[in-house]
């Protein structure tokens, strides 16, 4: 730390060289903390999912419905805590772009299973009480700006009502959040018995279920165990973990974690190539500085430090202001776009990662120049400035 | 004239002794070559996707689906509402018969033989008009299901992408067994993307009844549309979106071609400006190192226009190779690059190649003599404003 002195004034030697570097790992961290944010997206929850919960789908495909008398048999079963079920409506709200999930639910047994999801109580009571209410997580109430007591409108695009209308009406009885910020609640809630009543078709039948595993069970039995219940019925099951489904729905969406990597890497090649640049024109210019150093009585290694350490604090300087900058600008988005951007979130672990690769640039950067400066003789240096 | 000469003659010694400076002048290179190489990789994933979806369509088939579907998983229409479809006006008729499919959407989940993990496959069912309403779709390997049999023809695309569907076996879905008979080309459309069965069948096995989900039907004309749309609405009977097959693949494609162009550009240009710098860093040493090689040119009289000009050529030429070199490597490692994703509106798979066209070539190359230019105006300033005298007496 004594030689941070010489290593800043060593570093700001050429102002422009030093700006310009400084500018291109900015723009290289915040490339990487945008890119990190949307793969973040697109893991689709697998991070923040529960290993007691189980989803159960139908074997086909997960358009396939599953009959509704499945609940009582899938709560009978060993190992089994809780069960809960939903459906896929596929409405949206005024513009066929305005899609988000819209699910009929079993209130009271929906909210036991997630009880991340926070929702006062007295508008949860208000919720289980009306047959036409529902509620919308806050990302979403905030996006299309919803307050408790609106009437909102929902276009269907699969269920048609009995009287033929495809417009269904909901009384928006409360609103739900979740603490975790890696979690989205862009999403809208309603009465299972409400929608069963009054659609014209598919009647009988429910989504898929999730249930809770009973503490001590082995979740892998469990779904075993429901599996092979209904096999060979007309409704084969699959039972997965809910990390397992969620990264089963990721990986349809192919290889994009495949070209996030790419990019990542064609920006960091090209970024250590500039930084790396950078770094040994400026230990060839400083050759007569360094042998004065060496001849004022700095051993090797501190050499060694004193250049090692200025590539890595300029790759710090930048790539810090640039995950700065990428964390605002993501957190803005969140703001801005939770409906229809769900997810999108910097981890803490990118942002470890990504500090790891400010200082390992900078040692790649660094370390030839610095291993250069540390072998120099000094009368080789003195006697060629 | 002479302007014009010292220009030359300058510009010819920098670049000769270009060598002397490879360093920083590779990494400005490198700098750009990332760039094109990041744009066109990523755009090229929009444009195959696009010309994959739009390729399906054409503007002389219609397609009805229920009126506020945004698909046609999500749509429905009974046998009588086909019917309604059939003996509408504007529609093509081969002797008494209406050109139309009336089709089944389903999807099942196969695996991808790249991650061997489930995928939601689109299974079509489909009447024989099926090949008459599409255009260039062609049996290419084995033979036609047979009617009313568990059979599946298989598109191409989806042989290549998907395990378990050669010619010739035999795959299970829930408690139904199918045989894989034949494989279809479509032009290396969505349609290749599909399986397809007799629609019958389709809507036993899934328990459908008797009902669809589209009609797809041959226009007389491009302007029969007008005419098959106000009849439809007209009639009490049937309450249908119609529009054709290429404005409804082009609304499916719209989602994810934006979603990557929305990532894509922004990506770009924050690249670029990162380039930029890379440009910049090696223009001003470029400068720095030939001071007093600029000093004596003007001394013996050169202009400095002559020098901007000749710093601003050399950075725009190495961008030039820089972008060069990009396009070429992306054109290689991704052209043709075969991928399938899952596309919102129909919650099922994709295939599409990588398209590295190109307009999108000729794109990252303005991008990059873009760059070139700005990476090179300033120090290009620098050079030609530098004190003679003070750069002289340096030596």
């Amino acid at each position: 730390m004594k030689y941070f002195r010489l290593i800043w004034s060593n570093a700001w030697r050429k102002k422009i060289r030093t700006f310009l570097t400084v500018l291109s790992v900015f723009v290289a961290f915040l490339l990487f903390a945008l890119l990190s944010a949307i793969g973040f997206a697109f893991r689709g929850g697998v991070d923040v999912a529960d290993a007691e919960r189980l989803i159960i789908i139908n074997k086909v495909s997960l358009i396939n419905p599953l009959p509704i008398s499945y609940m009582s048999r899938v709560a009978a079963t060993e190992g089994v805590e809780a069960v809960t079920h939903a459906s896929w409506f596929g409405g949206y709200y005024q513009d066929p772009r305005n899609q988000f999930g819209q699910f009929p639910v079993d209130p009271q047994s929906y909210f036991d299973m997630y009880p991340e999801f926070v929702i006062p109580e007295e508008q949860f009571e208000a919720f289980k009480r009306n047959r036409t209410g529902a509620v919308v997580g806050k990302e979403l109430a905030e996006s299309y700006g919803w307050k408790v007591g609106d009437r909102i409108p929902i276009q269907a695009t699969i269920w048609s009502r009995i009287d033929g209308s495809r417009v269904w009406e909901f009384d928006l009885e409360g609103i739900f959040s979740n603490d975790d910020p890696r979690s989205s609640t862009a999403i809208m809630l309603f009465q299972y018995d409400y929608f069963e009543e009054a659609r014209e078709f598919g009647k009988g039948t429910a989504g898929w279920y999730v249930l809770r595993v009973a503490k001590g069970a082995d979740p892998v039995q469990v779904a075993n165990a429901i599996d092979l219940q209904f096999a060979n019925s007309p409704s084969e099951t699959k039972t997965s973990t809910e990390a397992a489904f969620a990264q089963s729905f990721t990986k349809q969406f192919g290889n994009i974690a495949l070209i996030v990597t790419l990019i990542l890497g064609a920006v960091f090649f090209t970024l250590l190539l500039v930084s790396g640049n950078t770094m040994s024109q400026s230990v060839r210019e400083r050759i007569s500085e360094l042998a004065v150093l060496k001849t004022l009585g700095f051993d090797d290694r501190t050499v060694l430090g004193v250049v090692l350490s200025e590539s890595i604090l300029i790759m710090l300087l930048g790539g810090l202001l640039g995950l700065g900058v990428g964390w605002a600008v993501v957190q803005g988005l969140t703001k801005q776009l939770g409906a229809f951007l769900p997810g999108i979130f910097l981890s803490p672990g990118a942002i470890a990662g990504g500090i790891g690769m400010m200082i390992g640039a900078g040692i790649l950067a660094g370390i030839f120049p610095a291993l250069k400066a540390m072998r120099l003789s000094i009368i080789d240096a003195l006697a060629r400035a | 004239m002479r302007v014009l000469q010292q220009v030359l003659a300058v510009t010819w010694l920098n670049l000769r002794n270009l060598p002397q400076r490879i360093g920083s002048s590779v990494v400005a290179v490198i700098g750009v070559a990332a760039v094109v190489l990041v744009f066109a990789a990523v755009l090229s994933m929009a444009k195959g996707f696009e010309r994959t979806m739009i390729s399906a369509g054409s503007d002389d088939t219609a397609i009805i689906m229920r009126d506020g579907a945004t698909s046609e998983l999500t749509s429905g229409l009974s046998y009588e509402q086909v019917l309604i479809v059939g003996d509408a006006p504007g529609v093509l008729k081969d002797g008494d018969d209406s050109v139309i499919s009336a089709e089944l959407y389903v999807v099942v989940d196969v695996k991808k033989k790249t991650s061997n993990t489930d995928a939601n496959v689109p299974f079509r069912g489909i009447q024989a008009g099926a090949f008459d309403v599409r255009k260039d779709v062609r049996l290419a390997a084995g033979r036609m299901f047979d009617a009313g049999k568990n059979e599946i023809i298989v598109g191409r695309s989806a042989q290549q992408e998907f395990a378990g569907l050669d010619t010739g076996s035999t795959i299970r879905f829930g408690q139904n067994e199918w045989t894989i008979v034949g494989m279809f080309e479509a032009g290396g459309s969505v349609s290749e993307s599909e399986l397809w069965t007799d629609v019958r069948v389709l809507q036993g096995a899934y328990r459908r009844g008797n009902s669809f989900q589209s009609v797809r039907v041959k226009l007389q004309s491009e302007d029969s549309l007008d005419i098959l749309k106000a009849a439809l609405e007209q009639d009490p009977r049937i309450d249908s979106d119609v529009m054709t097959e290429k404005e409804y693949y082009s609304g499916q494609a719209e989602g994810l071609s934006k979603f990557i162009k929305i990532i894509g550009y922004p990506l770009t240009i924050l690249m670029s400006i990162g380039a930029v710098f890379g440009a910049l860093n090696s223009m001003y040493s470029s400068v720095s190192v030939r001071g007093k090689e600029i000093a004596t040119l003007r001394a013996l009289g050169f202009g400095p226009s002559s020098i901007l000009i000749s710093t601003m050529v050399e950075s725009t030429l190495l961008a030039l190779i820089g972008g060069l070199l990009g396009g070429a490597t992306a054109y290689l490692v991704f052209n043709g690059f075969q991928v399938s994703t899952l596309n919102g509106p129909s919650f099922s798979q994709v295939v599409f190649d990588f398209a590295v066209t190109g307009d999108l070539l000729v794109d990252g190359l303005c991008a990059a003599l873009i760059i070139g230019a700005f990476g090179g105006l300033l120090p290009a300033i620098r050079a030609a404003r530098l004190p003679v005298a003070q750069a002289l007496r340096e030596l």
